[in-house]
């Protein structure tokens, strides 16, 4: 068994999971409070990945990123950046795969504020963003939990679009879901398995630390 | 001097009504507010508060203006020296009880005399969710004056309450107002509880047509 794939899911994990959790919140604050009611065509749209076929995702993903796409053509010209069959590449694809899960917990966590709360708190002379930091956050640290542990176990899980995106390049691209995958198209079940167990044990450990969290929490 | 002219169309309901008063009152003096469910009397002390906004008038606090519809004048509630007690109180369950009441006012100085004068002394480090109803009612009250504020607003400060800790806290109100000279404006939905307390008292009653005049006797 290689250390290596290991390595990678771990990084697009971290990746994937930091730059969700920073992206979404304004989003996910926008959904929870905005009254503009075309806001929810966004919400839709950031839903899909949830229902669509991670194939197809990553088959869009890999037309829009490579380099005769504008955007690749772009990238690849002014900063001699490839994206498609990239680390890179895996990053937006994960990030795109996991947006729901950042998204929907973080708009849990927020909605889960009260607006007495917020209100509050602006009375007593503090603006949004401190109101954020030091009530908001604070208040939804079980949803913000939840957020980061169902990103990061779905990041290092993900396969669909990682493969459509980043192909299975040794050390850059290939992750523990396409190393199983691999084992299995070479009929070595032993080895698939050595990989495939340890991604269930990473899984199962996030998320019963997550519902333990949660019942602690409910408790209170 | 607190004095206002406030108008805005609320809905209760299935019933639309137009919420029209104007008033004036002296510095230190405490009004009370009264009137029944959905009269308005929540949208008038937010108003003030500067958390809803009303349609057309004024309002001044002082020497200064919070709200002026002509001069397109709104203070965000952020920059109005008020100090607010919310019907639920509201107290952040992530802080303690000095927590809440240092988040208004850094100096722990003040926090400690407030903590004196609502008698919380002992429950300085818990948190709210270990409070009696009294108790958090008393946090809300140290943590809305903290802020030194020109106005105390209180929206139906003891409803949460039983009945003879209603008396209790009320005259605790009164005695903390008179103490401090705060001029302080509280609705509720009791005549003796907003008679026994304020200086002065307005009652409201909702029109049940949209434009009609909420009544000030």
């Amino acid at each position: 068994m290689e250390l290596s794939p290991f390595l990678v899911s771990l990084r697009l994990g971290a990746w994937v999971t930091v730059l969700l959790l920073v992206l979404c919140f304004p989003l996910a604050w926008a959904f929870a409070h905005a009254r503009a009611k075309w806001i929810v065509f966004i919400e839709a749209l950031t839903s899909l990945p949830l229902v669509l076929a991670p194939t197809v995702l990553g088959f869009y993903l890999l037309i829009a990123l490579s380099p005769t796409s504008p955007i690749g053509a772009f990238l690849q010209s002014t900063f001699g950046i490839r994206i498609a069959f990239s680390f890179v590449g895996i990053v937006i694809g994960g990030c795109v795969s996991g947006l729901p899960f950042m998204l929907t917990s973080l708009k849990t966590g927020i909605l889960g504020v009260s607006q007495g709360l917020l209100e509050a708190s602006y009375t007593l002379g503090k603006g949004r963003l401190e109101t954020i930091l030091r009530i908001v956050i604070p208040n939804m640290r079980t949803a913000l939990f939840a957020g980061i542990v169902t990103t990061f176990a779905h990041a290092i899980g993900e396969f669909g679009i990682v493969l459509m995106v980043g192909g299975s390049i040794p050390d850059v691209t290939k992750t523990v879901s396409i190393a199983v995958y691999e084992r299995v198209e070479a009929l070595d079940f032993s080895g698939a398995h050595a990989y495939a167990i340890t991604l269930v044990a990473v899984s199962y450990v996030a998320i019963l630390a997550l519902i333990l969290m949660q019942r602690r929490e409910a408790k209170r | 001097m607190l004095s206002f002219y406030l108008v805005k169309h609320l809905r209760a309901g299935k019933r639309r009504f137009c919420l029209e008063l104007e008033y004036a009152l002296p510095e230190g003096g405490f009004l009370g507010v009264r009137g029944p469910s959905g009269s308005g009397k929540t949208t008038l002390i937010r108003c003030l508060a500067g958390l809803d906004r009303p349609e057309a008038g004024y309002l001044r606090v002082g020497e200064d203006t919070w709200y002026d519809s002509s001069m397109n004048v709104f203070i965000r509630p952020q920059k109005r020296r008020i100090g607010y007690v919310a019907q639920d109180y509201a107290l952040f369950p992530n802080m303690t009880i000095l927590g809440n009441i240092l988040y208004a006012n850094p100096d722990r100085d003040k926090a400690i005399r407030l903590l004196e004068l609502t008698r919380l002394e002992a429950q300085a480090h818990q948190f709210p969710r270990e409070l009696s109803g009294g108790q958090r009612q008393r946090t809300a009250l140290a943590r809305a004056l903290a802020r030194e504020p020109e106005l105390l607003l209180l929206d139906e400060p003891l409803s949460a309450l039983d009945e003879e800790l209603r008396e209790e806290l009320g005259d605790e109100i009164r005695r903390i107002q008179r103490t401090t000279g705060i001029t302080a404006v509280m609705v509720s939905h009791s005549k003796a509880e907003v008679s026994r307390l304020c200086s002065e008292v307005l009652e409201l009653r909702a029109g049940l047509l949209d434009d009609a005049r909420l009544t000030v006797y």
